[in-house]
């Protein structure tokens, strides 16, 4: 336990003062949703019919754009070697780094996106199920991120690939999510729940996939 | 504590780079891996790091931790330093202690000469020093196997004494060092095995 702690607390450290990765995802995340109602026009009505959706699909975009960092580096210098021989098993490993980069990119994402969704005139009602269906679809965002980034290890601009192995595991969050937080006040909670049963349920099988992939590369 | 390979072959990429490979190794032997480039020296010794699996033979250790394995008592110094350049030294030291197990972190720094550098950036290390940073990992986390590959390089004259000590101090309280290396290492080897030329 202690030794994973230290290995979240690394990531951690590693994230905000490299910046890199997690610097790219806020910019990228500011970007679109400061660019968005300059492309799409100054019409309110459409903006707020617009808005969860646009903020899920900026979140999803942008968690996968610093998906990459999770494993390379570490594959890069020979740490993951090093963390191979560790007495934790490499499934612990790579959940923790998950964790990591849920707890520097996506959480971060989550948790201000649906303020900064005032910018696109978000209804304020329902900024509170945004946030919470947000901060727990996210978490399975990164444990996903983290099969793809693993499979993906010693690709150069493996970006491309990560997008297409996760985006369609990415969907059933995207569609309960967006459920969620659609405005229908008696599916919000029943979309929650689905919300934290995928969570869960990557939880326990992404770390497995990734490791597998881990073990693979470093064959 | 003895380690044995009998009968190891490797095989990468469908091309096999070994075969019949045999060795054995009691506590306080220095075993020499020696070989053309592309002889197996690193593919047998990520073989001996529970890194690989070898295609053919065993590797078996006796007389160590039976929950572990082999692997899970070696240090493996590769080519790559497994050190961070956004960390300091102490940082990346304490990180890898934290991770391993535990150790003495003013010992592993005086072992290597890095006291002196100890809060600064990896990033502004020299080559030299960043493989002295990798191979402090030895002296930090007490593991009774090592695994080296290759591991003076880059090492200028004092840091190859402070090696050869720490290898010396490792073989006298026992422990088993397995070394892959072109260069004199500074002190006998107790076995050599030789790999032969790439087919």
């Amino acid at each position: 336990m202690k030794l994973l702690l230290a290995l979240l607390r690394r990531d951690i450290i590693l994230a905000a003062r490299q910046g890199g990765g997690v610097g790219t995802a806020v910019g990228f995340f500011l970007t679109v949703l400061v660019l968005l109602p300059i492309g799409i026009g100054p019409d309110q009505a459409t903006l707020q019919r617009l808005a969860p959706g646009v903020l899920w699909i900026t979140l999803l975009l942008s968690v996968l754009l610093s998906a990459d960092r999770i494993f390379q580096q570490d594959f890069e210098d020979g740490s993951l070697e090093v963390m191979a021989m560790a007495p934790a098993s490499l499934e612990l490993v790579a959940l923790t780094k998950a964790v990591a980069h849920w707890l520097s990119t996506s959480l971060p994402l989550s948790i201000a996106a649906p303020f900064l969704g005032i910018l696109l005139n978000l209804r304020t009602e329902i900024i509170w199920p945004l946030t919470l269906a947000m901060v727990l679809g996210s978490f399975a965002l990164s444990l996903l991120a983290g099969i793809g980034a693993s499979l993906t290890l010693n690709l150069r601009r493996g970006g491309l690939l990560i997008s297409i192995l996760v985006l369609p595991l990415y969907v059933p969050i995207l569609v309960f999510g967006m459920s969620a937080t659609a405005g229908n006040p008696e599916l919000i909670m029943p979309s929650l729940l689905i919300l934290a049963a995928i969570t869960l349920t990557s939880l326990v099988l992404a770390p497995i996939a990734a490791a597998a992939a881990l073990r693979a590369y470093l064959r | 504590m003895q380690l044995t390979g009998s009968n190891l072959a490797c095989e990468r990429g469908g091309r096999t780079v070994f075969s019949n490979q045999n060795f054995s190794l009691n506590s306080g032997e220095l075993l020499q891996l020696t070989g053309p480039n592309g002889s197996g020296k690193s593919s047998l010794l990520r073989l001996l790091a529970n890194l690989g699996e070898p295609s053919h033979g065993k590797i078996s250790l006796e007389g160590g931790a039976p929950d572990l394995t082999p692997g899970q008592q070696a240090h493996y110094i590769a080519h790559s330093d497994a050190s961070k350049s956004a960390l300091t030294v102490t940082e990346n030291l304490v990180f890898w202690r934290d991770f391993l197990g535990g150790g003495d972190l003013m010992r592993a720094l005086q072992a290597v000469n890095l006291a002196p550098l100890a809060d600064y950036p990896a990033a502004l290390l020299s080559a030299g020093q960043r493989r002295r940073l990798a191979l402090a990992r030895l002296a930090l986390v007490p593991r009774p196997i090592w695994l080296l590959d290759e591991p003076g390089v880059g090492l200028d004259d004092s840091a190859q004494k402070l090696l050869a000590a720490l290898m010396n101090g490792h073989l006298r309280e026992g422990g088993l060092i397995v070394a892959a290396t072109h260069v004199p290492l500074g002190l006998d080897p107790d076995k050599n095995l030789h790999l032969g030329a790439a087919p």
